[in-house]
């Protein structure tokens, strides 16, 4: 079944888009097991559906051609507009279809969800009795991202590695925006939200750097938002945690909140440690001193509530209008328009407190990381230079 | 000074000289062409002295036919509006690579795509298809007028105003830089501070309650107008479709009103319903929008099923296949509409069990949509098929849609629209059904139904052009966004690093301008139809051969659309009436009750414009006022006993006498 899906696959791709032989379509060749379950449930779909497309455009265009009205010869009959046999057919092939596919989607879908933890590392091989999964800890911010690695005390901005076959656990939030986090050669995507923890399960099954992205607009800087993930064996992987430590600086929640300030372009970035408890605070909102988790006024709300009292609570729970507060400072707020940018309108100036695009020279990595399969193993000098870890924001 | 600012700031709000963006070129050059060409328009207007016919004839009309036909002259104006838009995207992706940030700033081209997708859709799609329910309703079923005729010009005016307010952030401010559908925290108070926002609310909010008010007006008209003996099983495909599409606007429009009036008061008040704080949620501002949101995408396609079904009809000389599954098949839709929603955000985390049922119940709905396929097929099947311009759009609409149906059912496969969601897949899909489902139907419609508005049929030729270069320019525009979909390229990136991608974003530009061509040759295809109009001329009022009621009165139909209310039969009432040698009743005429014309709409949108910009600018006192006004002006409005008038038989003898003459020049 597998290898008969892979093979209409190609013969899919090299059937219909021959023009396409060139070009890197990610969604149909991807290296992770969950992508390539994904990518072969696109190639059932399109096959399915193609069984009634085909013929339905065939039809169209010989009836256009065959009654069009200079062709005397074919029969006409004005008053035909019944046939319960037809009418049965042409209720019942859709209706087959969807049966099929309804059916392919509801196991898929249970199958593929992206809460439900991984049951084999690809079409041939069980997950190993003794793995261990690894656990990374993705928070979308203004318009960077930071992974976090509980198991080892690190972190990273825009950057990823894991160590290939062995299972990923993500879990997902935002600061601010909701953005959407996906790595298309690795598993489909999901949304990151503030406030809120999504998840994601996958395994990378092939050695390489792939890209990764946010796929929800979030603001001014959405189209840089880009990373990263290195797909190491695991070798490598314990290579580049090592690395990680020695060039990196501390990720203290001082660290975090000149971090999450809006700014694009961001190089990649490395932290030795990470405060503890950094991941949850953000998650419950409450990395900034003084505010209230949302885990904590959700616990007052189960016992019933604060009464009066509560509205007490009332500054500590505000989360939104600290960028608010920026503005009069000098940063703008992402979707900001005149005159809260204070640009006058449509300014050629991107909005302020957005970094303006960085000089060549100042990201020699971010050039290396284009030099195709580099892995950050081989990359001469590292994926990022010590100068670029001072723990600030603001190159 | 300090009391001079205050009184400034009391004045004008938050408007400035800086809101005015003089220093954008792009922006001069717009508003310099609009204010030549405005003043141009107004001094032609003084100079032939229609003033008073354009008030009098056409603002203050309630009646039917021309409220539809402004409706649709709205939505070509739009139209360039919104296209102007899209090829500026166009070229901004097609040249913003290796570094180059293109022509336009993040700032610049976030305004643009929401610009886009919000004029498309709702000042765009929306008066198409209001404009073809309003000319053609109550003419298929046999009526004089819609229920509510003062409703009806009110509506138009709304929605006339919502276009003005969206369009006055090209000159005055800014426009939202959040997407289509403004999706909170981005759009709320904190992180969208400024007018962008506001604009895009008060536009929608006022255009909103032209919308619904028609839409009660046409489920009035459809339901209790019906010529004698139309049976709602006789009633006409279109009309069925109208129906079905006004029962959705009237359950979808307060979803989408209620949702922007709490975003309103999270930005306005504080509220905490869609913020990170206070337990506000913004998902539920997905979830309410997409409620209303997916619904909607039914109410513009089904118009278009419904003009489809009368072109395929009348040029294959043929009653349409399967009258009865059609009519279900549109109710199916109807009721289908409302779950299937939660497929637009399957990636927001809902369980597995919830986002398969989501993508099942989506996928039936290609069941009835398949099932009308086939009815359209098998009423070509042993027709005698005429190639007139509006068969030629529903032939392109068929082979385009499918294709677009199938890219459609793929999207509801939770697992598959996990790797394809917010990608340019997902773009290129909803422009192959709208484009090719709505945007053909419509143009369909007005080749169809311009003969029965205007008396004389459009030149082919210009006809033909513009097909052609939409159906190759949709196709050489959107398969590439296919592909870059699969290179897992995502939707609203204003620059791109990856140089391989660069070759299908050209594509797709050139793409863009073949439909530019399209758009051109649609618009002269109208200049140079009127200039040729007497050789294009039908005196007969049905051209075509028609089948429904429409074609059985004058082209343009008298005021009063039918001198005596015809009676029904059967299906295809027209062609019956054909068929058993209908006599044209020569006399005998009688008086008609008319409603009369009215400028209070007029005067209640331009003072609800007033309302909103005070809104937006916080000049509060323009606000307060205006909506003084208008309560004023609609109290006002009940005291007003002069509706009505009669044409008088005499009248209605001599319109029904010179068309005889029509009728017996022509044989």
């Amino acid at each position: 079944m597998q290898s008969l899906i892979k093979f209409v696959g190609r013969l899919f791709l090299f059937v219909s888009f021959p023009a396409l032989a060139g070009c890197n379509l990610v969604v149909m060749s991807p290296s992770g097991d969950i992508a390539v379950q994904q990518r072969d449930l696109i190639v059932v779909s399109t096959v399915l559906m193609l069984l009634i497309i085909v013929p339905v455009i065939f039809l169209t265009l010989f009836f256009a051609w065959r009654y069009r009205s200079s062709n005397t010869s074919a029969p006409y009959d004005p008053e035909w507009h019944h046939s319960t046999r037809l009418e049965v057919i042409i209720w019942s092939a859709p209706l087959a279809i969807i049966i099929a596919l309804g059916a392919v989607t509801w196991i898929s879908t249970h199958k593929l969800d992206p809460y439900r933890p991984l049951d084999r590392l690809d079409a041939e091989r069980a997950i190993p009795a003794e793995a261990k999964p690894l656990t990374v800890e993705v928070v979308a911010l203004d318009w960077k991202w930071l992974f976090l690695y509980p198991d080892y005390g690190i972190a990273t901005v825009n950057e990823i590695a894991a160590p290939v076959d062995v299972p990923i656990n993500f879990k997902i939030t935002a600061s601010s925006m909701m953005n959407s986090f996906y790595v298309p050669a690795l598993a489909g995507m999901i949304y990151a939200m503030p406030g809120m923890q999504t998840r994601l399960h996958a395994v990378m099954n092939e050695q390489g750097e792939y890209e990764g992205l946010s796929t929800n607009y979030s603001g001014d800087g959405f189209s840089h938002m880009r990373f990263k993930f290195h797909g190491l064996q695991q070798a490598g992987f314990d290579e580049w945690v090592a690395r990680v430590k020695a060039q990196g600086t501390a990720l203290s929640r001082d660290a975090y909140l000149k971090l999450e300030k809006p700014s694009a372009r961001e190089p990649v970035r490395y932290f030795a440690s990470v405060e503890n408890g950094l991941f949850d605070a953000i998650l419950n909102m409450c990395a900034r001193p003084g505010q209230m988790c949302m885990s904590e006024m959700m616990h007052i709300d189960m016992a019933g509530g604060g009464g009066a009292e509560s509205h007490d609570n009332r500054a500590k729970l505000e989360y939104d209008n600290r960028h608010a507060d920026d503005a009069a400072h000098g940063e703008a707020a992402p979707g900001a328009t005149f005159p809260a940018t204070g640009n006058p309108a449509r300014s050629p100036e991107p909005a302020k407190g957005i970094d303006a695009p960085h000089q060549p020279t100042e990201t020699p990595i971010q050039q290396n990381m284009h030099e195709g399969h580099t892995t950050p193993g081989s990359a001469p000098g590292g994926p990022a230079a010590p100068q670029m870890n001072q723990g600030t924001t603001q190159p | 000074m300090f009391g001079n600012s205050t009184l400034t700031e009391f004045i004008f709000g938050r408007l400035s000289w800086q809101a005015i963006p003089y220093h954008e070129p792009i922006l001069v050059v717009t508003f310099a062409a609009v204010v030549l060409g405005g003043i141009a328009l107004l001094a032609l207007i003084t100079r032939y002295k229609l003033w008073g016919y354009l008030w009098t004839e056409w603002f203050t009309s309630v009646d039917h036919k021309k409220i539809g036909v402004m409706y649709i002259v709205l939505a070509i104006i739009m139209l360039l509006r919104g296209f102007a838009d899209a090829i500026m995207m166009r070229i901004q992706q097609a040249i913003a690579f290796n570094g180059n940030e293109g022509y336009l700033n993040p700032h610049h081209y976030d305004q643009i795509f929401t610009a886009h997708g919000v004029i498309m859709i709702f000042f765009v799609a929306m008066p198409f298809v209001t404009g073809f329910m309003n000319y053609v309703v109550p003419l298929q079923i046999g009526a004089r007028d819609v229920s509510f005729p003062f409703l009806n010009n009110f509506s138009f005016w709304m929605t006339t105003a919502g276009a003005i307010i969206i369009m006055m952030s090209l000159f005055v401010g800014e426009f939202a830089r959040t997407g289509w559908l403004a999706y909170p925290p981005l759009s709320g108070a904190d992180y969208s501070p400024g007018v962008g926002v506001d604009y895009y609310i008060w536009g929608l909010q006022v255009a909103g309650v032209g919308t619904t008010l028609s839409g009660i007006n046409l489920i009035a008209t459809i339901v209790k107008m019906r010529a004698p003996g139309m049976t709602f099983m006789k009633m006409p495909v279109f009309t069925w479709t109208s129906l079905c599409t006004n029962i959705l606007i009237v359950a979808t429009f307060p979803i989408l009103t209620a949702t922007l009036a709490l975003l309103s008061l999270d930005r306005y008040v504080g509220t905490n319903f869609f913020t990170n704080d206070l337990g506000g949620n913004p998902m539920m501002y997905v979830n309410l929008i997409w409620i209303w949101g997916h619904p909607e995408v039914y109410i513009l396609v089904l118009p278009a099923f419904g003009i489809f079904s009368e072109v395929v009809a009348t040029f294959s000389g043929k009653r349409l296949f399967g009258y009865a599954s059609m009519v279900y098949a549109t109710c199916v839709i109807m009721i289908l509409s409302y779950i299937v929603w939660l497929h637009h955000f399957f990636t927001m985390g809902a369980g597995a069990s919830v986002n398969a049922f989501f993508g099942i119940t989506t996928m039936i709905i290609s069941i009835p949509t398949g099932a009308k396929m086939f009815n359209w097929l098998f009423t070509m099947y042993r027709g005698r098929i005429r190639y007139e311009l509006p068969m030629y759009w529903t032939i392109g609409f068929m082979v385009t849609f499918v294709i677009g149906g199938m890219t459609g059912v793929m999207l509801a496969i939770p697992p598959a629209d996990f790797v394809l969601h917010n990608s340019l897949f997902l773009i290129a899909h909803f422009h192959n059904v709208i484009i090719g489902g709505v945007l053909f139907g419509l143009m369909a419609g007005i080749v169809y139904w311009w003969p029965k508005a205007f008396g004389y049929k459009l030149d082919p030729f210009w006809g033909k052009m513009s097909f052609w270069f939409w159906q190759i320019g949709f196709f050489v525009a959107f398969m590439p966004l296919y592909v870059l979909g699969l290179m897992g390229v995502t939707r609203r990136v204003s620059q791109f690093e990856d140089p391989s991608l660069q070759i299908w974003f050209i594509i797709a530009a050139f793409g863009a301008f073949l439909i530019a061509i399209g758009i051109a040759s649609f618009i002269i295809q109208l200049v140079v139809s009127f200039l040729k109009r007497d050789q294009l001329r039908d005196n007969s009022g049905d051209p075509w051969d028609g089948r429904t009621l429409e074609w059985s009165t004058s082209s343009p139909p008298p005021d009063y659309n039918f001198a005596f209310t015809p009676v029904v039969h059967d299906h295809d009432s027209w062609y019956d009436m054909k068929r058993r040698g209908y006599e044209r009743p020569l006399g005998g005429f009688k008086q008609i009750h008319m409603p009369r014309n009215t400028g209070t709409g007029l005067i209640l949108a331009a003072l609800s414009v007033a309302l909103a910009f005070g809104m937006i600018w916080y000049m509060w006192w323009l606000a307060i006022l205006s909506f003084v006004a208008m309560l004023a002006v609609a109290i006002g409005h009940t005291f007003n006993y002069n509706r009505d008038f009669y044409i008088p038989a005499e009248t209605v003898t001599t319109t029904e006498d010179a068309r005889s003459e029509l009728l017996a020049e022509r044989t």
